[in-house]
C-alpha cells in the first residue's frame, strides 16, 4: 500500500503525476525532453540507460517499464537490453555505450566518482560532450524518479506481462502527462 | 575542469542552464513549484531539506547555497543552522520537522529505505499527506541535482559574500529561468 492517498488501479509514477500535477506536469516534460528529445543518444539507448539505473536503485517499477520501452525501441535486436542488466561489460553493444554505462553506475552510487578516466575512455571510443552531458543527466534524473516512486511505495502491476503494453505506449507516444493542462 | 565545456563564469546551476536551454525551464519550474509552494512546508523548511540532503550528498556547492537560502528565510545564522544539518534529532526543532528530516534521510540512500515506521513517525507528529509527499520528492530532486553537478565536475566559485547575496537573492525572488 502507497504510504500516502493515491488514485486506486494506477501504478508508479503515474498514480504520483495525477494526485499531484503541478509537479508532474513538469516531471512527465523533464523526461520526455531527456528520453525523446534531441541527443546523439537514440530514445532505445537512452530507455536503456534509465532501465539500468532503475535496475541498481532496484526500483522494479521504473526498471521492468523503462526495460520494456527500450525492448521495444530496440526491434530485432530488444535481447540486448536483458544482457545489459544482466552483464553489461560483456553484452553485445559498443564501446562506447558500455563506457557511458560505467559513467552512469557511478553517477548511481555516488556521482563524485565519475573520474577524468572515465570520461577519457568513453571520448576514445567517441562519445562527445552531449552523450557524456546526457548519460549523466539521465542517470542523475533516474536516482529521483526511483527514490519518488519507491519512497512513496507506489502500487506496482500484478504481472509481469502489464509492462509490455506499458512500454510500447511509452515507446510510440512518450511522455503525456495523464490529465489534459 | 568540469568534464565538458561549461560557461564557469555562471554561478551555481546557471552554467548548466546554459548548457541545456531546453531543459532549463523545465528545471526551474519544478524548483519554484515544489521549494516555493505555499501549502503545507514552509519555504525555509523545503530550503532545510536541500541543504541537508546535500550535505549528506557531501554536495557542497548545494549545500552552501542552500544553506544560505534558509538562513535568510529563516533568520538563523549560520552556526545555528550547522547544529540541525550536523544532528537534527538533538537540535531544538520540532517534532513534526524531526520527522521530516527523518524520512529525508532514508530517501538519501534510497526509495526502499523508507518504510512505514517513518511515515507513521511523521503522521504522528502531526505531518499532512502533502508534506511528507514533498518532503520525500524534495529529497529525490537534489539526489538529481547533486549527481548533476558532481558527476560533471561542475565547482562552485561562491566566496561567503557572494552566497550571501545569492542566498538573499533567491530567498526574496525565488527560482526563474530569466533571473
Amino acid at each position: 500500500m502507497p504510504h500516502i492517498p493515491l488514485p486506486d488501479h494506477i501504478a508508479g509514477i503515474r498514480s504520483l503525476v495525477i494526485q499531484y500535477p503541478e509537479s508532474g506536469k513538469y516531471l512527465y516534460e523533464l523526461v520526455q525532453i531527456l528520453l525523446r528529445g534531441e541527443s546523439p543518444l537514440s530514445p532505445a539507448e537512452r530507455e536503456l540507460i534509465a532501465a539500468f539505473v532503475s535496475y541498481l536503485n532496484e526500483c522494479s517499477f521504473c526498471y521492468n517499464s523503462h526495460a520494456a520501452a527500450s525492448r521495444y525501441l530496440f526491434q530485432d535486436q530488444s535481447g540486448i537490453v536483458d544482457l545489459v542488466l544482466k552483464d553489461y561489460a560483456s553484452a553485445p553493444i559498443s564501446d562506447k555505450l558500455k563506457a557511458l554505462l560505467t559513467i552512469a553506475s557511478r553517477v548511481q552510487v555516488d556521482a563524485r566518482t565519475v573520474s577524468e578516466q572515465d570520461i577519457a575512455l568513453a571520448r576514445s571510443f567517441g562519445a562527445n560532450d552531449r552523450d557524456i552531458h546526457d548519460t549523466v543527466l539521465i542517470a542523475a534524473t533516474f536516482c529521483m524518479f526511483n527514490r519518488y516512486v519507491d519512497g512513496l511505495a507506489t502500487t506496482v502491476p500484478e504481472n509481469l506481462e502489464d509492462y509490455i503494453p506499458m512500454g510500447e505506449r511509452m515507446a510510440t507516444k512518450g511522455y503525456v502527462h495523464p490529465i489534459p493542462q | 575542469m568540469p568534464h565538458i565545456p561549461l560557461d564557469e563564469s555562471l554561478p551555481g546551476m546557471r552554467s548548466l542552464l546554459a548548457y541545456h536551454p531546453a531543459i532549463a525551464p523545465v528545471l526551474t519550474g519544478l524548483m519554484q513549484v515544489m521549494m516555493r509552494t505555499k501549502e503545507g512546508l514552509h519555504p525555509g523548511e523545503r530550503e532545510l531539506i536541500a541543504a541537508y540532503i546535500s550535505r549528506l550528498n557531501q554536495c557542497y556547492s548545494c549545500e552552501n547555497i542552500h544553506s544560505a537560502v534558509t538562513c535568510h528565510l529563516f533568520d538563523l545564522n549560520e552556526l545555528e543552522l550547522n547544529t540541525i544539518k550536523k544532528d537534527f534529532n538533538a537540535a531544538a526543532i520540532s517534532p513534526r520537522l524531526k520527522a521530516l528530516l527523518a524520512i529525508v534521510k532514508k530517501t538519501q540512500q534510497g526509495g526502499n529505505y523508507v518504510t512505514s515506521r517513518e511515515i507513521e513517525n511523521a503522521k504522528s507528529a502531526g505531518c499532512t499527506d502533502l508534506e511528507i509527499h514533498d518532503s520525500i520528492l524534495i529529497a529525490a530532486l537534489f539526489s538529481m541535482f547533486n549527481r548533476y553537478i558532481d558527476g560533471l565536475d561542475l565547482k562552485s566559485n561562491d566566496t561567503p559574500e557572494s552566497l550571501n547575496e545569492r542566498g538573499q537573492h533567491i530567498a526574496n525572488k525565488g527560482y526563474s529561468h530569466d533571473a
